[in-house]
């Protein structure tokens, strides 16, 4: 390998800059685990809660510093540029909006345990790492750093049988999944000799493609597809939301996926893998509307959400099978605008939810729309957005993924997008309903919002709002950084 | 003047916007919000009229135009003009809207800032249909008029108000998501989505694959505005979501909604695809020539007032869309009079339903009967109103109709023929329908008491009945602005026509 005999053996100081988020927030993670046992157990839940929080905004500024030193670093396994930058971004921003969220949480559940918050900054150091690696085994490792930490966090509703379901069954699944994306890896070692994307895309531009490289991609794509909830490997994912923390679930369906999004970007456009389009676009069909339709018969929201963060996937997956120049933007785009209104539905639905979360069905939500006028507005907001109605994120974001696929000339799957987007206006309008339009059936006090969750609400809405209304700055971002990808 | 005339679109279209944005901050203090939306529609009203007093009437394209870049990828700009019929269906919808605050000042009084905001947000968003000329724009705006129209629909409705509201919602939705696949097709094709240009584009036969996608394309547009019209079969969401909604949900429903759709035909299928909107218009006239029968016999069995003129237009809107398929001069400018006459017309009988439902709560025809008696003033509006919508010669109805039938008739006799039982079928059942209501002896006993109209209800109605007498005497200070749009919108078929004769 003279690529990697020509590095010197000890990385320069540069080179840390390019991991620096990474390292604020662990350092950050350990801290909160050292000073745990130390503290008084009433009173350590308010002042871990404020060193996560400061620890998250950190790598904000971190990930801002970092922007400025783009290249490569760590032997080519680590590399910033403007679409690790990015995600970077989301991932940090979203652990800060979910700490947020955790913090009134986690005193309404009675859960006391600091190591909450360590998990939530570890996940998002496998996260953040994700997003800027370019070496296959380092993914693996960031994966499995962000995945052990969601499989904890999942069960920390202690005394809920069906939290510690979920959080079994997600190990489980998610084991394998992982599994098999490791020996897609060892595959693509066998085909190309590299486990550097940069050195895959060369070996396999270089002469015909052989067929392990095509099952390598295959595997990658198994495990990749387990951890984005997408059809068919999706069926983990309603009985996992519906037994972990909301504010979890918040989490865990947004940040790791963008990062897992990420990933699959890289390894599909950056290391120029073989043509898996068809693949995509199955598993893209199957996923809208398998999501959709088994959304439309929930009664649990967090069910019902779950289910739709798997037909969202399915639009996601969509952009992939469109052209790089148009399709990158356009799942870039998408990740940011669902990470910003389905963390904010997932905080009202926490708020709501109350000790032991008890009112998460649909016909709980009766009467929200008088009892907390707040609460049902931001919560209205986030579901047409998800919907895809203008002046929310969503809808450019179902925008620019449509457009991009039309203009791939994939019109078979833009109208089955189309007819999924259709059907999924009806489920989350129901729940719209039940806010507005009935009466409640019981009288529910909601507790009064809290300044966390209220900051973790504006911010929420005030992105998922500028996404709808001035898509322009962003997605001009995103591709510029995709054009930084395939060049 | 002239400064004005770059922002005049602007301002009119948010004005509503920036008045419910503030009507959040005010304190639920009931008075002040309903005086304060009234300012507000009353401002956006009078700044509306700008518009056709300084209209070009010899000047072809659009006017007050504004065109700035709003997203650069995709290339998306914020392009506002109107002509001259798309001029008063702006005026048409700030005209309205004052009426239906005022109509609602006492019949909601729940959650009436929610209200409120709701109507205002509405209002933007139907301007910003009319005034759109970038695809994108123009469906940003469609889709943004379903939530509010759908949220008063559900949370202010009487009935079955969720189910009608739900069937709204998912029915319109639904269908304009073809017309987004066929916006898309457009940008994917020519890189814009400026209506000018991709209509330039198209007339050059710039764009590639067109010839194989067009009618594809008219039907993506087409179900999308059918829907809406609502064109049989595709009405069945209407008496729904008419029963059930508020007053002022109805009058804007009917009034404007319902023209969002036969606007969006004449600016779009026929701007866009002329030659297929020809090769297509023989089932469309039958289907319109269907609607106005089928919804004006359907409409005289009606039992409940307000399912009877939601059906009444039904049959109405076959004549806009009658005169539409036409091609022809008088078609078109006939289609659109009678565009704005039902908009003003059943505006008004949808606001005389209301003031009849505060007092008796029922639209059951059945319940009334001799309301001439306590209700003389009541009784004289809305034998007025009733004529008017008839199609009574010196008052809004007639010039409309006649013009869309002599449209009709120079395309083919059969359908001139067929349409003019049109006519005299909406006065069989609107007649009877006044004269179970109005004659006779006083049925029931409680009718016997009903107070005639306070002033704030005279308020709301006189002006609807003035612009119905203006409409009729004057019929052509709206058809001069009319002529050149409708002059601009028959040319390519004009030259197909000769097309086809040097064949």
């Amino acid at each position: 390998m003279n690529e990697v005999a020509g590095l010197q053996a000890v990385p320069q100081a540069i080179e840390y800059i390019r991991i620096l988020p990474e390292i604020v927030l662990s350092i950050f993670g350990m801290v909160i685990m050292v000073l745990d046992p130390l503290l008084d157990e009433r009173r350590s839940q308010r002042l871990l809660g404020a060193i996560a929080l400061t620890g998250s905004l950190a790598a904000i500024g971190a990930t801002l510093y970092q922007s400025q030193y783009p290249g490569l670093g760590f032997w080519n396994m680590v590399q910033v540029d403007p679409f690790s930058v990015f995600f970077h971004f989301l991932v940090t921003t979203v652990t800060a909006v979910v700490i947020l969220t955790s913090y009134e949480y986690m005193q309404t559940q009675q859960i006391r345990a600091g190591e909450y918050y360590g998990l939530i900054l570890f996940g998002a150091v496998g996260m953040c790492l994700m997003s800027s690696a370019v070496e296959l085994v380092l993914i693996f490792i960031a994966l499995e750093i962000s995945s052990i930490s969601t499989y904890i966090l999942a069960g920390f509703r202690r005394r809920a049988a069906i939290s510690s379901e979920a959080s079994v069954k997600y190990f489980l699944l998610g084991s394998f999944a992982t599994a098999f994306f490791l020996y897609g890896v060892a595959l693509m070692f066998g085909a190309t000799g590299s486990t550097n994307i940069a050195v895959i895309r060369e070996k396999l531009s270089a002469g015909p493609i052989p067929l392990l490289a095509y099952t390598g991609v295959a595997f990658m794509f198994v495990g990749l597809g387990f951890k984005v909830a997408a059809a068919p490997f999706h069926i983990w994912t309603p009985d996992v939301y519906e037994g972990a923390p909301a504010p979890v679930v918040g989490f865990m369906s947004t940040a790791p996926k963008a990062a897992v999004f990420a990933v699959l970007l890289r390894i599909i456009f950056e290391a120029r893998v073989p043509d898996v389009s068809w693949l995509i676009w199955i598993a893209a069909a199957l996923s809208m509307t398998l999501g959709n339709i088994g959304a439309l018969v929930q009664e649990n929201i967090k069910r019902l959400l779950a289910y739709s963060s798997i037909a969202h996937a399915g639009y996601l997956l969509m952009a992939y099978a469109a052209l790089p120049n148009n399709g990158i933007p356009a799942a870039m785009f998408y990740t940011a605008s669902y990470a910003a209104m389905n963390v904010g539905a997932f905080a009202v639905v926490s708020h709501f939810a109350g000790a032991g979360e008890r009112y998460v069905n649909l016909h709980d939500y009766e009467g929200l729309g008088q009892r907390s006028p707040v609460l049902a507005a931001a919560l209205t907001v986030f579901l047409l957005s998800l919907i895809g109605i203008p002046i929310t994120g969503g809808f450019f974001a179902k925008f620019y993924v449509f457009s991009a696929a039309v203009q791939n000339n994939l019109m078979g799957l833009v109208i089955i997008g189309v007819l999924n987007s259709a059907i999924g206006a009806y489920y989350y309008l129901r729940i719209i309903v039940a806010m507005y339009m009935r009466e409640a059936r019981e009288e529910i006090a909601v507790s009064p919002v809290s300044l966390g969750l209220g900051a973790a609400l504006a911010v929420s809405l005030i992105i998922t709002l500028y996404l709808g209304v001035l898509p322009g700055q962003v997605l001009k971002y995103a591709s510029q950084s995709a054009t930084s990808l395939v060049r | 003047m002239s400064a004005l005339n770059s922002v005049i679109l602007t301002l009119v279209t948010f004005i509503p916007l920036a008045g419910s944005l503030l009507l959040l901050l005010l304190p639920r203090r009931d008075r002040d919000i309903r005086w304060f939306a009234l300012v507000v529609t009353l401002l956006a009203f009078v700044l509306s009229l700008h518009l056709p007093v300084h209209l070009q009437r010899d000047q072809p394209g659009f006017q007050y135009e504004v065109n700035l870049p709003w997203i650069s990828s995709p290339n998306i700009h914020y392009h506002m003009g109107v002509d001259g019929i798309s001029t008063w269906l702006v005026v048409l919808t700030t005209f309205l809207t004052p009426l239906c605050v005022l109509i609602s000042w006492k019949s909601i009084h729940e959650r009436v800032k929610e209200f409120f905001i709701l109507l205002l947000i509405l209002e933007t968003a139907l301007i910003g249909v009319f005034v759109s000329l970038d695809l994108f724009l123009f469906y940003f705006f469609w889709e943004a008029t379903l939530i509010p129209m759908a949220l008063l629909i559900g949370m202010y409705g009487h009935g079955r108000k969720v189910y009608a509201a739900i069937k709204f919602f998912l029915y319109t939705m639904i269908a304009s998501m073809f017309m987004l696949a066929a916006i898309l097709w457009l940008y994917a094709k020519t890189g814009s989505f400026d209506f000018v240009s991709i209509q330039a584009a198209i007339h050059n036969g710039q764009v590639e694959h067109f010839a194989n996608a067009a009618t594809w394309l008219f039907l993506g547009f087409f179900i999308a505005f059918a829907v809406k019209v609502p064109l049989f079969p595709f009405h069945t969401w209407l008496p729904d979501a008419h029963v059930e909604a508020p007053t002022a949900g109805s009058v804007l429903l009917a009034g404007v909604l319902l023209k969002m759709g036969t606007y969006g035909m004449l600016r779009f299928n026929l701007g866009l695809f002329p030659e297929q909107s020809r090769a297509n218009a023989w089932w469309v006239m039958i289907l319109a020539l269907i609607g106005i029968i089928y919804g004006a016999l359907v409409a005289l069995v009606q039992p409940n007032l307000k399912k009877l003129i939601a059906y009444s237009s039904i049959s109405h809107l076959g004549f806009v869309v009658l005169g539409l398929f036409s091609f022809t001069q008088a078609g078109l400018d006939g289609a659109t009079f009678v565009m704005l006459a039902h908009g003003v017309s059943t505006g008004a009988l949808f606001m005389l339903a209301g003031i009849l439902y505060e007092r008796r709560h029922t639209y059951e025809i059945s319940e009334f009967g001799g309301l001439a008696t306590p209700m003389p003033v009541y009784a004289t509006f809305f034998l007025f109103i009733t004529l008017a919508s008839l199609g009574l010669p010196l008052l809004n109805g007639f010039i409309g109709e006649f013009l869309v039938l002599s449209g009709a008739f120079r395309d083919r006799a059969i359908y001139g023929v067929l349409g003019a039982t049109g006519v005299i079928w909406s006065a069989c059942y609107l007649l009877w329908m006044y004269q179970r209501v109005f004659f006779g002896k006083v049925t029931r006993e409680t009718n016997q008491s009903l107070p005639d109209l306070d002033m704030r209800e005279c308020v709301v109605l006189w002006p609807a009945a003035l612009a119905a007498l203006i409409m009729g005497v004057a019929p052509l200070i709206w058809l001069n602005a009319f002529d050149p749009a409708a002059q601009a919108i028959l040319a390519p078929f004009t030259q197909l026509a000769s097309k086809v004769v040097a064949k």
